[in-house]
């Protein structure tokens, strides 16, 4: 058991490989670096590939390492929820907790990963940057590997954090592209609103649980089912949670940021925005199973968001022309299937499609970067054509893969899609079979775009440059092998998971559904939930069903032939110009759809402001703005404004001062007296010639009054 | 040493400046070596504090009291009365630590007047100490106003073209609230006289008979008293509306001005929250028109910082925005009431000292080369300054939360906090931490990433070691806080635990609760009015 009491070895391998890039990459050389980070998840796949056979040999339903007490108050019970206790200690343990949920996900991230890092040694050989490139893959590995082995909710967020920042460096990781750097400041911003959902989601569990811990609140959970069922308190956390969901997985409203994230080098695209990191809202949603299923409202909620987003992404997806474009709308309408078997309680297929997607999707990113890399960077279908024959190993992988995604029969994308959709018919008595419907519409539409851009890249006229036609090779066998490994997994990874009545048909009997039964430990609520109405069980009694799965299933088959047919007819024999059916049917539902249905355009000026809606900004740089202006009027005015009018104050009080107090008051009076003693002052002015005429002139007058006056 | 640690924490930045005053004014190395010296100094004596206090933490009460009530001015019972608790002892720490980091920052930057420069350095660096340690109110106001002077001056002579308007603004703005503050000092001065017969201001006889407030005088002369504190320590946090001197003192700081204005200054407000307004009105911070009052303006002060913070052009004003924003969830987390909440808002205090300082390092170091903060004279940073923009790169995730840094833990523990005292309330704080990301990103694009398309960008140099010695222990300590933030947990159990308990369960002077102090008669015991007992 050793390798599974070391589990922790499984994230730490990238990390290291991570630190060491940031701290010596600049010094190394190509191989080291090759050696390091390409090593690291090699060895990690290797321990992972142990560990969990460790796991199946143990027969423990789950296994539970404890590390170390991350963040931890010791200061006193809070007040929680009675679910919870009443009371609880804030204290959040680093541990990882591996269960059959997280070891699908392990082995499927570690081994695509593992693929993606040795095909990322021949894509990026010509790149500057080398060293960055792959100690973000390897940090990007650590995240998600903590994402999945976390064992609580906290922690779980921290690769979920984690995969967000590797997310932003990657797709920004040719900086000096403003439309990069603006597209992975787009990826992180959305996801921060889908985190900040998580958190609220968080807070509820704790105030509901007094923990974070996965097994503890599962159990909290399925124990007071009957109390919980269907309350707003949980159907406040489980929105919550599927709002950050939303973000990491690309669902509407949050789905904006995948096809900008594909500015990011296609490895990248291949690892993080298909096979990997956008699984990971999936994998919370099933993680949370115990709580989901006990808020039903949200569970349709779940289910019409995700049907919802599987079809505008495939619409969208029809008439795209970079070949990444359509395997990122692709992508989004996927996890839409996945949510929608969520959201219609059936767990098992939603993951197993999580499983099965991983492979193809991954293949399908990696072959279009082989293409990529042939066409000298060029990534617009308009200017491919006729590759078939220059670089078969490509075509003939990406042709497996897509034979896989439209769900031609026999290979992996088949079983698992039309288990979703099978699920989506009888769940709840069939009360969501309009959401079958659209589930059954975006196949057909899954099979045209796929086969549209098989048509428009390898067959037709070559439309590319004289130059670039000149160039064109198949890649070197770093990129070759891991797409051959990957087509084998889109052929018979479905096999896992062969449902019973598929099995009847090819006689595999007694192999049926080994997804299930490995997963089954995991969504053991079924029993609860489905007596007080909320998801039906997964194995539906098959004797009765089983013609009307036999009608589907062809129904869905026939769906995506039809959608390839079509799309041969259309795209078979392109010449120099394109010629696409929606846009001669329908030029405005074409510009529609070439345009995102304006999504963008709508987000920028209503929700992020950055776009005037002519002088006016609305969203948030809008209400910043109007913020600010107020904070310098209005805020900073009052307290200018306190301080002239002390000043004018003072002022005023100086002037009574001096003119009124000192100058009437004070100076007043003396100004009177010094007017009445001016008389008085003239006399004695002080000059002795003065006083002698005063004298002369006085005795003059006594002489004159005597004289005069006396005299009579 | 262990019984005067304090002292000599307190008293070595000071010498530091006294012996600066003995150094010819044109030596400017002399100067410098010595002020970097003290700098360090004053972080190293502290050093011991650390395992010290480690020991005792646990404890109740204060820990390393010095001096004793009314030792000082006798007559009117004013005392050099020292003591800390894990609160105040984290915000020592980071008050001596970035202090150190900031004298270091100042190498370069300031060459006029250098002696003075650095030497009234430290006497701000001993004011700021003296009100973390003090126990005694009137030692507790000296040290209040006394920092004033210093921040004052080094805002007003070697700042930005604005200087004297920002410094005279933030000098009178922060004087008109400590005149109140003054008031309420000696209004309970009086009470605790009037309650007791004796004449103190130490803060912890005032405990015993501030929360009779409401009993004695109703709840209005109580509700009067606490906003006349608040209003000197919201405009010292600044929590909105009062907030608007911090932008022009930030942008027209320099450098290291605005590091430690960040990093310590504002934490005296918040530490004036915890340590007086919660206990000595129990009663008063749970009426709950008043504390919806308080929470309503912590979460405008977030929301309001942000977007306000999204669309600045200046850098340094951007991040004094941002301070705006992070410190409303500081106060979020004091008004919980809860110890997760108090746990979390003083986390969160040393978290936004150590991102925060390191983005004002951050944006000092691109001034110092181009001389302007206009973000748009920048783009291509990244290609030019690849350490810096790595270093840059971590200390805004740090500000804006990312887990296994030390932002998100702080967060984290106040907005929980806040969901289990109301969860409304957290739902209104969160959309923050969407903001955070928009504008730091945001930034960050606009200055790091694209083609260097300004030629005067184009031959910056990469960080200097002195530079990249200033950087790297915030970003040390921003990944220990991140990865492990156990210790510091650790260290505000106890007085979390007891200042919550003082706020639910106020410790009064009453027949069941005998005096102990020993230089409070037994007369005043026994002569307390009877309504009191």
């Amino acid at each position: 058991m050793f390798f599974l009491h070391n589990l922790w070895m499984v994230p730490l391998l990238p990390a290291a490989g991570a630190v060491l890039m940031l701290l010596f990459g600049r010094r190394l050389g190509k191989s080291a670096v090759n050696a390091i980070c390409v090593g690291a998840v090699l060895a990690a796949f290797a321990w992972s590939a142990l560990s969990v056979a460790q796991f199946v040999h143990a027969g423990e339903p789950r296994f539970h390492l404890s590390l170390f007490t991350w963040i931890g108050s010791g200061a006193g019970q809070l007040m929680v929820s009675l679910y919870g206790g009443g009371q609880a200690e804030f204290v959040v343990r680093a541990g990882m907790l591996l269960d059959p949920l997280s070891a699908v996900w392990l082995l499927f991230v570690t081994g695509v990963g593992a693929l993606i890092h040795i095909y990322s040694t021949g894509y990026m050989a010509h790149e500057g940057g080398y060293y960055r490139f792959f100690g973000y893959l390897n940090l990007f590995m650590f995240s998600m590997l903590t994402l999945i082995l976390a064992d609580n909710y906290l922690l779980m967020f921290v690769g979920w954090e984690g995969v967000g920042l590797c997310s932003y460096l990657l797709i920004g990781f040719y900086f000096d592209r403003h439309s990069a750097s603006t597209a992975a400041n787009k990826a992180f911003i959305t996801n921060r609103v889908g985190d900040a959902g998580v958190l609220l989601g968080s807070f509820t569990i704790f105030w509901l649980f007094g923990s974070f811990d996965f097994v503890r609140v599962t159990e909290l959970a399925r124990a007071n089912a009957a109390h919980l069922m269907g309350t707003p308190i949980l159907l406040f956390a489980t929105l919550a949670l599927f709002v950050g969901a939303c973000g990491k997985s690309a669902q509407i409203p949050l789905y904006i940021w995948l096809p900008d994230a594909m500015e990011g080098p296609t490895p990248v695209s291949a690892l993080i925005h298909a096979a990997t990191m956008v699984t990971a809202g999936v994998y919370m949603v099933a993680r949370s199973n115990a709580l989901f299923v006990l808020a039903p409202k949200t569970m349709m909620v779940v289910a019409v968001v995700g049907a919802l987003t599987a079809f505008f992404a495939a619409t969208i997806g029809l008439v795209q022309n970079d070949i990444k474009r359509v395997l990122a709308y692709s992508t989004v309408s996927q996890l839409g299937y996945m949510f929608l078997a969520l959201g219609v309680g059936a767990f098992t297929a939603g993951v197993f499609h999580v499983f099965t997607h991983a492979f193809f999707k991954a293949l399908l990113f990696l072959g279009s970067g082989s293409v990529i890399h042939a066409m000298s960077g060029e990534q617009d279908m308009r200017s491919m054509g006729a590759l078939a024959r220059k670089i078969p190993i490509t075509f003939r992988a990406m042709l497996v893969g897509t034979l896989a995604i439209a769900g031609i029969p026999g290979l992996a994308g088949f079983f698992s899609k039309d288990e979703i959709l099978w699920q989506a018919w009888s769940a709840h008595n069939g009360e969501f079979r309009i959401l079958w419907l659209l589930g059954v519409v975006t196949a057909l539409m899954t099979s045209f775009y796929m086969f549209r851009l098989i048509y428009l890249t390898f067959f037709g006229q070559g439309r590319m440059s004289h130059e670039v036609e000149h160039h064109i090779h198949e890649s070197p066998r770093s990129m070759t092998v891991p797409l051959i490994v990957l087509a084998l997994c889109s052929v018979f990874a479905g096999y896992l998971g062969v449902s019973p009545s598929i099995a009847r048909i090819v006689g595999l009997h007694g192999q049926t559904n080994r997804f299930e039964h490995f997963l089954a430990p995991v969504f053991e609520n079924h029993a609860e939930a489905s007596a007080s109405g909320g998801v039906v069980k997964e194995e539906a009694p098959e004797e009765e069903s089983t013609p009307i799965e036999y009608g589907l299933m062809l129904l869905s088959v026939a769906a995506a032939v039809a959608g390839w047919m079509s799309a041969r007819r259309a795209y078979a024999n392109t010449a120099q110009q394109v010629r696409e059916p929606i846009a001669i049917a329908a030029p405005p539902v074409y510009r529609t759809l070439l345009n995102k249905y304006y999504v963008d355009e709508a987000y920028d000026y209503a929700i992020t402001g950055r776009r005037a809606l002519g002088s006016t900004r609305l969203g948030a740089i809008g209400a910043g703005e109007a913020l600010w202006k107020f904070d310098a009027r209005v805020v900073d005015g009052g307290v200018n404004g306190a301080g002239w009018l002390t000043r004018f104050t003072g002022r005023v009080s100086s002037w009574w001062d001096k003119w009124i107090i000192d100058g009437l008051g004070v100076n007043g009076p003396a100004f009177v007296v010094r007017m009445m003693s001016y008389p008085t002052k003239i006399l004695q002015a002080g000059l002795l010639q003065w006083y002698a005429l005063v004298m002369i002139f006085g005795l003059a007058g006594l002489l004159w009054y005597y004289l005069f006056h006396l005299a009579h | 040493m262990y019984n005067h640690i304090l002292s000599i924490i307190l008293f070595t930045p000071l010498v530091g400046a006294f012996v600066l005053l003995c150094i010819p004014g044109s030596n400017k190395t002399a100067i410098r070596w010595t002020a970097n010296f003290f700098g360090f100094l004053g972080f190293a004596v502290s050093l011991p504090l650390v395992s010290w206090f480690w020991a005792v933490k646990s404890l109740p009460g204060f820990k390393f009291m010095e001096g004793a009530p009314n030792s000082w001015i006798p007559t009117i019972g004013a005392g050099y009365y020292l003591g800390i608790d894990g609160i105040s002892f984290l915000l020592i720490m980071l008050t001596t630590f970035l202090g150190a980091i900031s004298i270091l920052s100042s190498w370069s930057a300031i060459d006029n007047r250098v002696k003075e420069y650095y030497a009234w350095f430290l006497v701000l660096q001993t004011g700021m100490l003296g009100v973390f340690m003090s126990l005694d109110f009137f030692l507790f106001f000296v040290f209040w106003e006394a920092m004033l002077v210093p921040m004052y001056l080094l805002i007003g002579i070697w700042g930005g073209p604005r200087r004297v308007y920002a410094s005279i603004k933030f000098f009178l703005y922060t004087l008109f609230g400590s005149v109140f503050m003054l008031l309420a000092i000696i209004f309970l001065y009086f009470f605790h006289h009037a309650q007791t017969g004796v004449f103190t201001f130490s803060i912890l006889e005032l405990y015993k008979t501030a929360p009779l407030l409401p009993a004695v005088y109703g709840p209005t002369a109580a509700v009067l008293l606490f906003l006349a504190f608040f209003v000197g320590f919201a405009i010292k946090v600044p929590m909105f509306p009062f907030h608007t001197w911090l932008p022009d003192a930030h942008v027209e700081a320099p450098t290291a001005g605005s590091v430690i204005l960040a990093g310590v200054l504002l934490k005296m407000g918040t530490y004036g929250l915890i340590r007086f307004s919660l206990p000595l009105f129990p009663a008063v911070v749970h009426y709950p028109r008043l504390r919806l009052a308080m929470v309503t303006l912590s979460i405008i002060g977030i929301l309001y910082g942000a977007l306000v913070s999204l669309v600045q052009k200046d850098m340094k004003k951007l991040v004094a925005y941002s301070s705006v924003s992070h410190l409303g969830f500081c106060t979020l987390g004091i008004f919980t009431l809860n110890t997760l909440g108090l746990q979390g808002s003083v986390l969160q205090q040393i978290n936004h000292g150590i991102s925060t300082g390191a983005l004002f390092l951050i944006v000092g170091i691109l001034y110092e080369r181009r001389h302007t903060r206009e973000i748009a004279e920048y783009g291509g940073i990244g290609t030019v300054m690849p350490v810096y923009a790595t270093i840059a790169l971590i200390m805004f995730l740090s500000s804006m939360g990312l887990p296994l840094l030390n932002g998100f833990v702080g967060e984290f523990a106040i907005l929980q906090a806040t969901f289990l005292a109301r969860p409304v309330w957290a739902a209104w704080a969160v959309p923050g931490v969407i903001l955070a990301a928009a504008y730091l990103l945001w930034l960050y694009q606009r200055v790091f990433f694209g083609k260097v398309e300004n030629p005067k960008n184009a031959a910056l140099p990469d960080l200097t070691p002195r530079e990249l010695a200033t950087l790297l222990p915030l970003v040390a300590l921003a990944f220990w806080i991140g990865l492990y933030p156990r210790p510091f947990f650790a260290i505000l159990d106890q007085p979390s635990k007891e200042i919550v308990e003082m706020v639910e369960h106020p410790k009064t002077y009453n027949a069941a609760q005998p005096l102990k102090a020993a230089q409070v008669a037994q007369s005043a015991v026994e002569s307390t009015p009877e309504a009191v007992r």
